[in-house]
């Protein structure tokens, strides 16, 4: 099948590909450019673990093409550290103890980045209400959901 | 959290941040499905359409030319496997069975089941050869309820099956697709219905439910000329893998090598091996690595989810006494024998102490997946049954359903249903825990709204595990184990290792290594990892110490009674000198050489352990829906080595017992087709689907283990069936005896539409 050319900057990096027309965005990351923190759970857009930024929007990189990415912003989880420095929900997951297996947890922390940052001031809710389209099977959600307050009030302390 | 005769720990009871934390944090892990091998091409499974029927032929000549295809295989290309049993810790495996569900010969017994495989340059390409696979079957009738495959005139799924009868080892003279019949009995059942007060007698069914572990099954293969095999896969035990994959294909146990990677979920789901053969297979023909990944439907498809049940109990009270139990346990075990029921009848009266009782347990194959083990396996089932039945005769008799619970507890010495006396056990004080709750304490109120509470019991693992302790010159410490870190276990074993060598837990190192690197480690299952393997870190660290007394004792010129180890220093009772664990590290290479430590062990003295919990629900009648309102899950835990794993234990379990009691189940057309087999249509619960979950760890610490520790992972999944089902009926009225509870169900039964 050809192949098309594709352009985007992902995690601040200015990347090009060749890619199918039918594969899709996380196969793309996964097989092409080596960026597995990604996890296929479902391929259908049902369980979140493949979730990225895509100019500033959580999707489902399972449910975009790699075509799709020509010209957009991509975050991953690759690109959520700056360096050896790890973000606040990073820091909060591994000190509520918010990961068991750890297969679902790129998904939650690029989907909880997406809400905190414009909605720093979620409450539990709104944070279980945004976190609902992110399957976890180990953890029961409550150290997901205590860690990504705790990195929101850090992160509110933090501006203040 | 209850403490009872808890010793004073310094690094046990504390929360460090797990070792494997960071790389799982950035996305650095690297599961199953993230390995890349130079030269690496993929598979991809054919499974079949129907849920019975007999293979007359397989062509794959024109899948073997199609574009970028470098291997087929069938089951032609396997091994003819030995009649066999292998023990795989919570379940054993017959290997000839194992074979025919890797890849279908003459019968294909569920939809789903593989029966060819192909290998390509890319997944697309090799789904794309399945298509050109032209297999011919002759479809036969399915067998998908457990009680229709026990009537007489039912499709056999094997002619050469025979009822074993466990307790005798007899088998039937007819074929059956009743695979094993056992009973467990005591005292006389029928003399204490007659005496009692109240006898209540109920039918309960569970549906067939998944693990639902968010990575899917994965395997990477490469097969090299000279026979040596190497395979990457997430699995809950490499070993198991090996030995199992070494007897399917055939091969010495040192030709094959398993290299586990991390594991996205197992809950039991990841013990079984599926692709793995195939994948060597494939590797073998094309002479390249191959990985294959399951996709989510052949997850739910093809790999285990755990039996469903048909529950029949009678039990009987005499004023708050629970005085007999009559039950039969018909449990689904899927295409091949070995349903979880033994373990459901074993585990189904263990938090109580009744006299007169008499157990009947039927493992019924079906045109289903084949079952696999699933947190607890077979006791959630029966806890739901009896659980229920004891709500409601401590009802009758106006007994506070915990306060009946407490009044039957089942205590050291009381004897399980296989007569063996209990050694020191907990649920006592886990009623007790939970009768002193908040949550307890508080009022429910209001309309549709009710409260529930259950116990449950599972026994857990100890088995065989393996691990070496390697002292660096500067005082840093690897510890090399092959157990499956599946939630935290570097952590729990790191802590314990700490503990016995009295240094930081920074100092050391854990790390899970391959099948050739380290002795025999049994899976990750029966909740024995912290258990087991945590015993052998700390007989390794006992090796260190006594290592370190040597050479200090050398240094010092004394004999090496006069020398002891505390506190991560040793020293000398004679004149006081000392040196900390650095300085005989930093000094091993003029004592002696490398200072290391290492166990191999079976791991005696497992404690089984009890959870209690209390849930409060609104159900609305309109929707049927069901609102967890609260939930709390106490536990006899032994020793919390780090309380929050152990309490993320405690809530998973729960959410997924949440998640079978409301909604989960396989729904099965008529011809056996699961019509749900997507995470959209299973639905399991989500994060805005419960509450937060609060436990309470009560601590009787297990006198088998250097630091009482009991497994914690699987007992928190047995009471929440129940505990729903109680407070569903505490708020409504309507005892639901068949689940899920779904809205469905609710709307129907509070309508009268049932």
């Amino acid at each position: 099948m050809k192949r098309t050319y594709v352009q985007a900057r992902i995690n601040g990096e200015d990347r090009d590909f060749l890619c199918e027309p039918r594969q899709s965005l996380l196969e793309v990351l996964r097989e092409e450019l080596g960026l597995t923190g990604s996890k296929e759970g479902c391929n259908n857009g049902n369980c979140g673990a493949c979730s990225v930024l895509m100019n500033g929007r959580v999707v489902n990189a399972c449910c975009i093409l790699g075509v799709e990415a020509d010209g957009a912003d991509i975050t991953t989880i690759e690109g959520i550290a700056r360096g050896d420095r790890l973000h606040p929900l990073q820091q909060a997951f591994l000190e509520e103890a918010a990961l068991q297996c750890g297969i679902c947890t790129p998904g939650f922390i690029v989907s909880a980045k997406a809400l905190l940052d414009r909605e720093p001031d979620a409450d539990e809710h709104r944070i279980r209400f945004w976190l609902s389209g992110n399957l976890c099977r180990c953890t029961g959600y409550d150290k997901i959901i205590r860690a990504v307050q705790r990195a929101a009030s850090q992160l509110q302390e933090s501006q203040a | 959290m209850t403490t009872v005769e808890k010793p004073q720990y310094r690094v046990i009871g504390t929360r460090p941040i797990r070792p494997d934390g960071v790389e799982k944090v950035t996305g650095k892990a690297l599961y199953g499905a993230d390995i890349r091998l130079p030269g690496m091409i993929y598979g991809k499974v054919l499974r079949s359409p129907h849920a019975h029927a007999r293979i007359r032929s397989i062509d794959t000549s024109a899948a073997e030319q199609a574009p970028g295809v470098l291997a087929v295989v069938t089951h032609a290309d396997l091994p003819t496997a030995a009649d066999r049993v292998e023990e795989l810790g919570e379940s054993a495996v017959n290997v000839k069975e194992v074979s025919e569900n890797i890849l279908a010969s003459e019968k294909v017994l569920y939809r789903g089941h593989a029966v060819a495989a192909v290998a390509a340059t890319s997944p697309h390409l090799a789904e794309e050869a399945l298509k050109l696979i032209r297999v011919d079957y002759e479809v036969l009738p399915p067998v998908l309820d457990v009680l229709d495959a026990m009537r007489e005139d039912a499709p056999l799924l094997d002619e050469n099956r025979r009822t074993k009868t466990l307790m005798t080892g007899e088998l039937s003279e007819k074929p059956s697709n009743i695979a094993s019949y056992n009973r467990f009995q005591g005292g006389d059942v029928e003399a204490a219905f007659a005496e009692a007060d109240v006898v209540v007698e109920r039918e309960f069914r569970t549906k067939m439910v998944h693990q639902g572990y968010i990575e899917p099954q994965n395997s990477t293969a490469s097969w090299n000329a000279d026979g040596t095999l190497t395979i990457w896969t997430s699995t809950q035990g490499a070993f198991a893998v090996r030995n199992l994959v070494a007897e399917v294909l055939k091969k010495p146990i040192a030709q094959v090598k398993v290299v586990p990677m991390e594991i996205g979920g197992g809950f039991g789901g990841k013990l079984p091996i599926y692709l793995d053969p195939v994948a060597a297979l494939l590797s073998k023909k094309s002479g390249r690595p191959v990985k294959i990944v399951m996709s989510r439907t052949e997850v739910f498809e093809a790999t285990g989810p755990t039996s469903g049940t048909v529950i029949r109990v009678k039990a009987a009270a005499k004023g708050d006494r629970l005085t007999a139990v009559r039950a039969s346990l018909f449990y689904e075990a899927g295409a091949f024998p070995g349903s979880s029921v033994g373990a459901g009848s074993m585990t189904m009266l263990a938090p109580y102490s009744v006299e007169n009782f008499e157990l009947h347990a039927y493992d019924v194959v079906v045109n289903k997946p084949k079952t696999a083990a699933y947190r607890a396996p077979g006791a959630p089932a029966a806890a739901f049954a009896i659980e229920s039945v004891i709500d409601e005769l401590a009802r009758h008799q106006k007994v506070d359903p915990l306060v009946f619970r407490k009044v039957n507890s089942a205590r050291k010495g009381t004897k399980m249903v296989n007569g063996i006396a209990f050694p020191r056990i907990g649920h006592e004080e886990c009623v007790e825990a939970a009768l002193n709750s908040d949550h307890y304490r508080s009022p429910i109120e209001g309309p549709y709204r009710g409260r529930g509470v259950a116990s449950g019991y599972w026994f857990n693992g100890g088995m065989q595990s393996s691990v070496v302790v390697a002292v660096n010159t500067d005082g840093t410490v690897n510890l090399v184990e092959g157990s499956t870190d599946i939630g935290g276990t570097r952590a729990s074993l790191a802590m314990q290792l700490a503990e016995t060598l009295g240094i930081p837990y920074e100092d050391i190192r854990p790390s899970v290594v391959d099948t050739d690197s380290i002795g025999h480690n049994d899976v990750t299952g029966g909740s024995r990892t912290t258990f087991a393997t945590g015993m052998a870190v700390y007989e390794a660290g006992m090796a260190v110490r006594r290592e370190m007394v040597a050479r200090a004792a050398r240094l010092w010129g004394l004999p090496e009674d006069d020398v002891e180890y505390a506190d991560g220093t040793v020293r000398s009772k004679k004149d006081g000198r000392q040196f900390t664990f650095k300085e005989v590290a930093a000094q091993s290479a003029r004592t002696g050489g490398p200072i290391t430590g290492k166990a191999s062990l079976v791991a005696r003295g497992v404690g089984g352990a009890y959870g209690t919990h209390i849930v409060d629900v609104e159900v609305d009648p309109e929707t049927g829906k069901v609102t967890i309102l609260r939930y709390t899950a106490v536990q006899d835990v032994g020793t919390a080595i780090h309380p929050s794993y152990v309490e993320g234990q405690i809530q998973g379990g729960v959410v997924q017992g949440i998640g079978w009691a409301l909604n989960e189940e396989y729904v099965f057309d008529e011809e056996g087709r699961m019509v749900n087999a997507s995470f959209l249509d299973y639905r399991m619960p989500t994060a805005l689907d419960v509450p937060m979950i609060d436990t309470i760890l009560v601590e009787v610490p297990n006198p088998g283990h250097p630091y009482g520790v009991r497994g914690v992972g699987e007992v928190p999944i047995v009471p929440p069936l129940a505990a729903i089902a109680n407070a569903i009926y505490d708020a409504t009225g309507h005892r639901f005896t068949e689940l899920p509870m779904s809205p469905r169900r609710i709307v129907e039964a509070l309508n009268g539409l049932a």
